[in-house]
């Protein structure tokens, strides 16, 4: 039913699928099945698997639990540094976008995967919604829903004459900007980054032919090989920023601007 | 013969210029000021990932704009 050779990559699939996966299942419905959706799957099973692995609380912490502490560690540094003592609430929130976010990139070097579920722009722009209606309520709550509004539109210290151009552009940049920026860094990063990829790998493959040109054999391989590399960077990177940006919104609804 | 994915192709070239620069200015300020001061290194870190992801959205932009017009 599942067909195994593009899923697992066991054989090269046409170029048209960088931009579009057929689907196998529920062909033709809203619940179409195809690579990506099964990749959306893997990654929320190892978030759940991880958070629940690590939850173990031996004095002495040992696989699973040794990393959970340590990248819990790190992602509640992210929120105490962008919201301050009161954003350790906001860790379990910023930590379950870290690592789904992480999970979905990661497949792209995963080796019998390689297909980055965030170069879709379906899970981007959910994730950057999922923040936006975060981070407005988070404001509503804190502030009151006048004064969030009234803080985030009416910058405080600004001429009243310049209202009439500062409320316009920070309604864009503030409500507008910021989910829109946030899905297409998280979106082009990660396909660009699969298309480079792919660039190498058809480059590496029309290259292994016996002509005198086999002195250059080796030049797009190891450009696979620093590329892949170069992805678990980049991959690793966009989780963080996600998360640290999330921060950022974040506690700009929780403290108005003085 | 230019074509228009060709000019898609050369305006995001043209276009990745000015974040190319401002992320090179703003690294670069970066590790200076972590060697200046190494003991707010994870600040001036921190701000810097915050800079680069906010500089780096206009590249990425035009990387997605070449895609519609290429």
């Amino acid at each position: 039913m599942i067909p195994l050779a593009p899923v697992f990559s066991l054989e090269f699939p046409p170029l048209t699928h960088i931009v579009q996966w057929p689907a196998f299942l529920f062909e033709d419905t809203a619940f179409a099945i195809n690579k990506v959706v099964l990749v959306y799957f893997f990654a929320i099973i190892m978030t759940v698997t991880l958070f629940v692995l690590g939850n173990k609380k031996q004095l002495v912490p040992a696989g699973a639990q040794n990393l959970a502490e340590t990248s819990i560690n790190f992602i509640d540094d992210i929120g105490l540094q962008t919201m301050g003592p009161e954003g350790r609430k906001y860790t379990p929130f910023l930590a379950s976008i870290f690592f789904f976010v992480f999970f979905t990139n990661i497949f792209e070097v995963v080796p019998v995967i390689q297909m980055p579920a965030s170069a879709r722009v379906a899970l981007p722009m959910l994730l950057a919604l999922t923040v936006w209606f975060v981070f407005v309520i988070v404001g509503i709550i804190k502030q009151g829903p006048i004064g969030y509004f009234k803080n985030s539109l009416f910058p405080p210290g600004v001429p009243p004459a310049l209202y009439i151009m500062v409320v316009p552009i920070e309604f864009v940049s503030t409500f507008l900007v910021r989910p829109f920026s946030l899905m297409v860094r998280l979106f082009a990063n990660l396909l660009a980054g699969h298309i480079l990829l792919v660039t190498f790998t058809v480059l590496t493959a029309a290259l292994w032919v016996a002509d005198w040109t086999a002195i250059f054999f080796p030049l797009p391989l190891f450009g696979v090989i620093f590329f892949v590399a170069f992805e678990v960077l980049v991959s690793f990177l966009q989780a963080y920023v996600f998360a640290l940006l999330t921060g950022v919104y974040i506690g700009s609804s929780l403290h108005d601007e003085h | 013969m230019i074509t228009d994915s060709g000019l898609a192709a050369l305006t995001y070239g043209l276009g990745a210029i000015g974040p190319g620069i401002g992320i090179g200015y703003l690294v670069g300020q970066s590790v200076q000021a972590m060697a200046r001061q190494p003991e707010a290194a994870g600040m001036v870190r921190t701000t810097m990932f915050l800079g680069i992801a906010f500089v780096e959205a206009l590249a990425l932009i035009g990387f997605v704009v070449f895609f519609l017009a290429g």
